[in-house]
């Protein structure tokens, strides 16, 4: 279980988290969103005892991280894979980590066989390729067995089958009970990893709610309608209320928010309009995402109270 | 104990280590030879001008224990340490505790290899180990270079760059304070307080000068305060600082 309650980190004039206050669950992995800059690194940082909070606090199990007698035994954490030394051996990397919390010895080659690195495990970590090092930095991670784990950017630069090894991985961790905290800005495969979210934007709460409501109430459902008629179509629907955007090389194409397909049928079927297609379009993460951020971005000396809001209005 | 054992396997695991204690025990015994046979040719050689090249063994070691702290803030590790070990304080004495033996072992066996190549090598000195003073000159070399790589250490977590730590550390104790005690005014008044002229003082043959700190063995006390003195005030900045 992670607790953050009113925290905020200044570094200097720079307010990077501002008041934020959320809790992540155990048994369920919970994805940590927001665009560059908004604050989740800091927001770890600071919850593992790296950086001072400025105000507020983060507890692990009940415990601030720093009060933690051998915190690896409680909380796993992977924040930049390249922080090892490049001429130490992977085994030696995870050799001096388990030595300072007292772990047994074997499970160095323990979490070595579960990441996929015992081949490779005397090479030098400077060796690694970004994947390699990935791995290795969640072997550090799971090296105590702990029931907590935050996760910074774990796909960042993996290929399509690293990133399918670590969503199994994080999933797996989960279903074992534990606390999982994923950060990543790559929406798409939070919308498959995650069950759970947490978005921020300029280091305020945006949406903490399960993935499949953020999707619902954050974004418009939009509708692909093609027809020969567009022109007048589109007219039709737009005294209906909807809004049209036409659809790149289609010219027959249209993108149509704010009316169910039903509705556009309706539409057509009053004006005696053809239609070739009415394909739904589920919203997704991506456009759910990018208009609470960007709604956020707008209110550049807004308060906490407009940044929580989700915009009723469209972009 | 698990701090003290992961800082060992640290500065075990990579080769720059070795080659630096190498370096230091190497250049120690043969520039110590060199300089007791320059004696040789006008004078009896004592145990104390078997020392003469310490310094240099002490500069060496002195850039290792900067490094086994800046690489860390260099690479990156330093966040991983921070992770494994939350109390700073805990994990910067441990890194100090295990720099320090091992820079005080590759001390005392320069100490003892400049001491034994000039008895073996340099017939007609008086070379006996039979007092408390020669055994300070000798043995003493081993403390001063434990206090020494505290020292540095506390440089290298005040400091976190490598290039920066390591000009101070081999500006500091080998030049810096001999202009300092040139200045005017100033240099009589702190000559005394600066903790290297002091660390020297205490493995002098005879001692330099007069007054509270004149006798070697409060000189040496005054150089191992000084030293926690400097760690204390690092271990606060650390502990405040953001990573």
């Amino acid at each position: 279980m992670i607790e953050i309650r009113g925290l905020t980190k200044r570094y200097g004039p720079t307010t990077a988290v501002d008041d934020l206050s959320f809790r992540v669950e155990p048994g369920r992995v919970t994805g940590f969103l927001g665009p560059n800059g908004s604050g989740k690194s800091t927001t770890m940082r600071v919850a593992l005892g790296l950086d001072r909070a400025t105000a507020g606090e983060a507890l692990l199990d009940g415990t601030p991280y720093r009060d933690l007698r051998y915190p690896l035994r409680t909380v796993g954490a992977l924040l930049d894979a390249r922080w090892v030394h490049p001429n130490r051996s992977a085994r030696a990397h995870l050799r001096w980590i388990a030595a300072s919390n007292a772990l047994p010895a074997g499970r160095v080659d323990t979490v070595l066989e579960q990441v996929g690195l015992t081949a490779v495990a005397d090479r030098r970590a400077g060796a690694f390729s970004l994947g390699m090092s990935q791995r290795l930095g969640i072997a550090a991670a799971l090296l105590g067995d702990p029931g907590t784990l935050l996760f910074d950017e774990p796909v960042n630069g993996l290929d399509p089958e690293g990133v399918r090894w670590i969503r199994r991985l994080v999933q797996g961790l989960a279903a074992e009970g534990r606390t999982v905290l994923v950060s990543s800005h790559l929406l798409s495969e939070m919308a498959v990893a995650a069950s759970h979210l947490v978005v921020i934007g300029r280091g305020r709460l945006i949406a903490e709610s399960t993935t499949a409501e953020f999707i619902d109430s954050a974004a418009d459902d939009t509708v692909l309608v093609r027809t020969p008629q567009p022109v007048l179509l589109a007219e039709a629907l737009r005294r209906a209320g909807a809004s049209i955007v036409p659809v790149d090389g289609d010219d027959l194409g249209l993108s149509v928010t704010g009316a169910t397909p039903e509705k556009i049928g309706e539409v057509a079927a009053a004006r005696g309009l053809v239609l070739h297609g009415l394909t739904p379009q589920h919203a997704s993460l991506e456009n759910a995402f990018l208009r609470l951020t960007g709604h956020d971005v707008e209110y550049v000396s807004g308060g906490p109270d407009q940044a929580a809001a989700v915009p009723a209005a469209g972009r | 104990m698990g701090p003290i054992t992961a800082e060992r396997i640290k500065l075990t695991s990579t080769r720059a280590p070795w080659w630096s204690a190498a370096a230091a025990l190497l250049t120690t015994t043969g520039a110590g030879l060199l300089l007791a046979a320059t004696v040789a040719t006008t004078e009896p050689v004592t145990v104390a001008a078997t020392q003469s090249a310490r310094v240099v063994g002490t500069t060496v070691l002195m850039v290792l224990a900067v490094l086994a702290v800046t690489t860390e803030y260099a690479t990156g590790t330093i966040g991983t340490t921070f992770l494994a070990v939350p109390d700073r304080a805990a994990a910067l004495r441990a890194k100090a505790v295990v720099v320090a033996v091992l820079a005080g072992l590759v001390g005392l066996a320069g100490a003892l290899g400049s001491w034994a190549a000039s008895a073996l090598l340099l017939p007609g000195g008086d070379l006996a180990l039979t007092g408390p003073d020669e055994w300070r000159q000798v043995a003493g070399v081993r403390l001063v270079d434990a206090g020494a790589a505290v020292v540095a250490v506390a440089i290298g977590v005040l400091v976190r760059r490598t290039a920066g730590a390591v000009t101070l550390v081999l500006v500091w104790p080998a030049v810096g304070e001999s202009l300092i005690g040139l200045v005017p005014v100033v240099g009589p008044a702190v000559g005394p307080l600066l903790p290297f002229q002091a660390a020297d003082r205490f493995l002098a043959d005879a001692p330099a000068g007069g007054g509270l700190l004149g006798s070697p063995w409060l000189a040496g006390v005054w150089f191992a305060l000084f030293t926690a003195i400097l760690f204390a005030i690092a271990v606060r900045v650390a502990r405040h600082r953001d990573l």
